[in-house]
């Protein structure tokens, strides 16, 4: 009696070596790294990673081993000094092209890495780092797609010489004709160029006009297009910091989340973020008094009233020849000795920029710095969000020659061109975006909360263990065997899934500590039972079992619900603790029923049993 | 060893009244004090700044206090964080002010102060995050609630259903009440932790529970009453183990597991203490008053079993 067949104990058996063999590269510790990639993401070619080798044996850097992963060179060092030089020669050796971020990486040895076995990932709370939420403003991204149709829109009827006045008001367009008779010519023009459009005729102060919207696929469509165009310009911007492991995601219709582990100092990394900046290139009006203007706070008509960085009145053309989303690379450079950034065109950036130049040799050309900023007001005792666009002439130069794909700015300090260059680079917010969440984890209180949380499982542990072999003698021991064989369990499942441990995690782990031994005490108790109500000691062991089981069952699908539950609902920190519970409670049912049960077959199971140690 | 005798007998449903008046007085003073005092919420609900810095040596708070409210953050709490070099700073949303750029204008203003100052976190929450995160975690509990009711009602019967979620009611309304009375800050993890309590507080009922079935159907004789004494009884053992290890790891976190995880810690002490006594109490009461029979939860087919009465 009380035996089990060989395919249940070689299944216990397996589990338990898989679950050790799994769980083994957490216990070697991480060691500050290195992982350089390249800044478009393709894998690293094998003349990269030689001349990665040839900088570092040139300034004899002591490297402890270095290996590819997933397309990225990680390298090793034994301490942080070696981590620092290295990271500040291979930035200014590889070049622009490549990203050489900080990072720590698991000291385990090659043969196990092998396998492609990772330790558990830990979240932000346990190793430090930024966590941002950003929402996108929807409103935004639907009002520039309405200021294109109607740009759009202006120039076909200029070109079919309609006298107009073409407006965005709220969310629709305006098109109000100097001729009634050209309104059905309005009307086909504007279908033709896009059949999707919802246009009508509409009487506005006694005036009848063509009023364009969008529909309502095309509005979700443009609010799609702006979260996925922002994600990936911010996915960009996070490489350009130089970050290991980010994550850039989307989270729900309107949010991003960008996780920026290791960063300190989230208003650096905030900065390069959500910044909206773009540049405009515009011509300046010539033989136009700016001050004049400026006095009369009015602006001649085609023109502009705008002020430069001293705060001086500039008078630009309407209109802009060159806009940032046709730039398509930036480098900061030195120009003369000043600090410049260095702008490549697309190709219609560039012919409209060579036209533009060549009919304007000898006039002055302007650079304008445009940056959406959002602020909280209060309007009508509700606290709202408002976009507040600034923009301000970074330059004016006069046009030398004839140019167009390639040409520098000037007028910048070192500071500023390299954000700029930086941001150029990554590309412009298709809307933008505001910081609605924000979590910045100091690396000290990182290593402390897992020294704490490791701590108090280790003590948690210590007195569950304890007791249970004081109170249950060889049963309490079993039961503890099982609890240690639960927690590897936890430790391989979670590296496996690769899941982020966060403090509620931990927590997470504690209590299921605590809990797991509840389906032993269950069956224990019900093995005393049995033994006081005159059973055979074989005969308890086998009911103890079968009669707990249903208890432990009902008893762990409820908690599991409640964890699902909290998996469903919650958001980051919840979610941590929702997983490492749910895994916990399967686990700990494998281990305290099954496990248990080989274990006491084995010492028990098959002979005559006088009494029990219970 | 042993913590009780092999067989205790405390006439558990005999007490029942003293039960259900020390069940209602602790109800009642949570709600109100639920309702007038409310829950200390956390910027995880509210929305707003929070920054924890360190200190070299022991902090000066109200030095801390009067620098931040001279530069215009007079709304600033400032108040110690486990130990006395850690301080903890808190801030509301204010529209006159870009919340974002918030906490790298207070630590720049502390570090003028004194160059020690080590930022150890920062945590914004804008507004209507915090609204939506209350509304999740209402539907979260609300939801929870009612899996389980149904759960219950599948493997048993619905007056156990209504006994084990009046147990888990109970439960989180008492948690709450304690936290609201003490105004201790409820974030984000205490939240996590009243859903555990939930978890934990059902499988403790649901034990007593499934004894009771199992009573029920095999002992024939005596009053629903006294069958669930009985029951209460046998598995009283389990009970108090079990939720003396939960405990003792419970506390191993409460002592050990610093500041970051002590209202976590906090919230399933007093939950599982709670939950321990509804599981005995509250849940089995609530069926009594529901009028459960043994009728109630045998199987169907035994009305034709040969030996049975007809």
């Amino acid at each position: 009696m009380n035996q089990y067949p060989a395919w249940k104990n070689l299944l216990v058996a397996t589990v338990v070596a898989a679950g050790i063999f799994i769980a083994l590269p957490n216990l070697f510790g991480k060691a500050p790294s290195l992982q350089v990639s390249r800044d478009d993401g393709a894998a690293l070619s094998d003349a990269a990673i030689s001349q990665v080798d040839a900088l570092l044996t040139s300034a004899s850097v002591v490297t402890d081993e270095s290996f590819i992963e997933e397309g990225h060179l990680l390298i090793r060092f034994d301490d942080v000094q070696e981590q620092l030089r290295a990271s500040q020669l291979l930035r200014e050796g590889l070049g622009k092209a490549y990203v050489v971020a900080l990072t720590l990486s698991p000291r385990m040895p090659a043969w196990l890495r092998s396998f492609g076995l990772q330790p558990m990932s830990l979240g932000l709370d346990l190793r430090g780092g930024v966590h941002f939420l950003f929402e996108v403003d929807m409103e935004a991204a639907i009002a520039q797609r309405l200021d294109v149709i109607a740009k759009d829109l202006n120039r076909k009827l200029r070109e079919e010489r309609i006298r107009r006045n073409v407006r965005v008001v709220g969310d629709e367009v305006r098109v109000r004709l100097g001729d009634a008779a050209d309104l059905e010519r309005a009307e086909q023009i504007v279908r033709d160029s896009d059949d999707q459009l919802e246009v009508r005729r509409a009487k506005v102060g006694g005036e009848e006009q063509v009023v364009i919207r969008m529909t309502d696929d095309q509005i979700r469509e443009r609010q799609d297009f702006a979260i996925q165009q922002n994600t990936i310009t911010l996915r960009n911007r996070v490489n350009a910091l130089g970050v290991a492991e980010p994550v850039v995601q989307r989270q729900g219709v309107n949010r991003i989340v960008v996780q920026l582990p290791g960063v300190q100092d989230p208003a650096q990394a905030e900065r390069i973020l959500d910044a909206t900046a773009t540049l405009e290139f515009r011509l300046v009006c010539d033989g136009e008094n700016a001050f004049e203007a400026q006095r009369r706070g009015r602006a001649p008509l085609g023109c502009e009233l705008l002020s430069d960085r001293e705060g001086q009145p500039v008078l630009l053309k309407r209109g802009a020849i060159v806009t940032g989303d046709q730039l398509i690379d930036a480098s900061q450079t030195f120009a003369e000795g000043t600090p410049a950034v260095s702008v490549r065109l697309d190709s219609k950036g560039a012919d409209e920029m060579l036209r533009t130049t060549r009919e304007n040799v000898g006039k002055p050309m302007a650079v304008m710095f445009v940056e959406q900023n959002r602020e909280l007001v209060v309007r009508d005792g509700e606290e709202v969000q408002v976009t507040r666009t600034e923009r301000e002439v970074i330059n004016v130069a006069t046009i030398q020659g004839v140019f167009s794909s390639n040409f520098q700015i000037t007028g910048l300090d070192v500071v500023e061109a390299r954000d700029l260059s930086l941001l150029l680079r990554a590309g412009a917010l298709a809307a933008p975006v505001y910081k609605v969440e924000e979590r910045t984890i100091g690396p000290t209180l990182g290593q402390e909360n897992i020294d704490r949380g490791i701590t108090a499982i280790l003590i948690g542990l210590g007195c569950v263990v304890l007791f249970m072999a004081i109170y249950y003698k060889t049963f309490g021991l079993v039961a503890d065997l099982a609890l240690l064989m639960n927690l590897v369990l936890i430790v391989a499942i979670l590296s496996m899934l690769q899941a982020s441990l966060t403090l509620p995690g931990i927590a997470g782990i504690v209590l299921t500590v605590g809990m797991a031994v509840d389906a032993n005490v269950l069956i224990f108790e019900r093995i005393r039972e049995e033994l006081r109500n005159g059973n055979s000691p074989q005969a308890s062991i086998h009911a103890g079992y079968e009669k707990a089981l249903s208890t432990i069952a009902d008893a762990n699908v409820t908690t599991l619900i409640a964890a699902v539950v909290l998996f469903a609902f919650g958001t980051g920190p919840i979610k941590g603790f929702a997983i490492t519970l749910s895994v916990g409670i399967i686990t700990s049912m494998f281990t305290s029923i099954i496990g248990t049960r080989a274990i006491i077959n084995f010492v028990y199971g098959g002979r005559t049993v006088e009494r029990l140690a219970i | 060893m042993k913590l009780l005798t092999n067989k205790t007998e405390i006439d558990f449903m005999g007490r029942r009244r003293a039960a259900v008046t020390l069940s209602v007085i602790l109800i009642v003073v949570s709600i109100v004090s639920l309702a007038t005092r409310g829950l200390n919420f956390g910027i995880d609900f509210t929305g707003g700044l929070l920054m924890e810095v360190g200190y070299e040596g022991a902090a000066d708070l109200q030095g801390i206090r009067d620098q931040l409210a001279s530069a215009g953050f007079d709304d600033a709490q400032v108040q110690n964080f486990g130990t006395a070099s850690d301080v903890l700073i808190r801030m509301l949303p204010r529209p006159d002010v870009d919340t974002g750029e918030l906490g790298a204008q207070l630590l720049k203003l502390l570090q003028q102060a004194d160059a020690s100052v080590d930022l150890r976190r920062i945590e914004f929450v804008g507004p209507q995050v915090g609204e939506e995160l209350t509304e999740r975690g209402g539907t979260a509990m609300i939801f929870a609630l009612l899996m389980i009711l149904a759960y219950i009602m599948l493997r048993f019967q619905w007056k156990f259903a209504v006994g084990s979620v009046a147990a888990l009611t109970h439960d989180v309304i008492i948690v709450l009440g304690v936290f609201s009375l003490l105004q201790l800050p409820f974030d984000l993890s205490v939240l996590a932790a009243v859903l555990a309590v939930i978890g934990y507080s059902l499988n403790d009922t649901i034990v007593v529970f499934d004894r009771i079935r199992e009573n029920f159907r095999h002992i024939r004789r005596g009053s629903a009453a006294a069958i669930m004494n009985t029951s209460i009884n046998q598995m009283l053992g389990r009970t108090v183990i079990t939720s003396l290890t939960t405990l003792l790891v419970l506390f191993a976190l409460f002592f050990i597991g610093g500041e970051a995880v002590r209202g976590f810690s906090t919230a399933l002490i007093i939950g599982i203490v709670v939950g321990t006594y509804s599981s005995i109490y509250t849940a089995s009461t609530m069926a009594l008053a529901l009028d459960v029979t043994p009728e109630d939860l045998l199987p169907v087919k035994q009305i034709e079993d040969p030996d049975g009465l007809p």
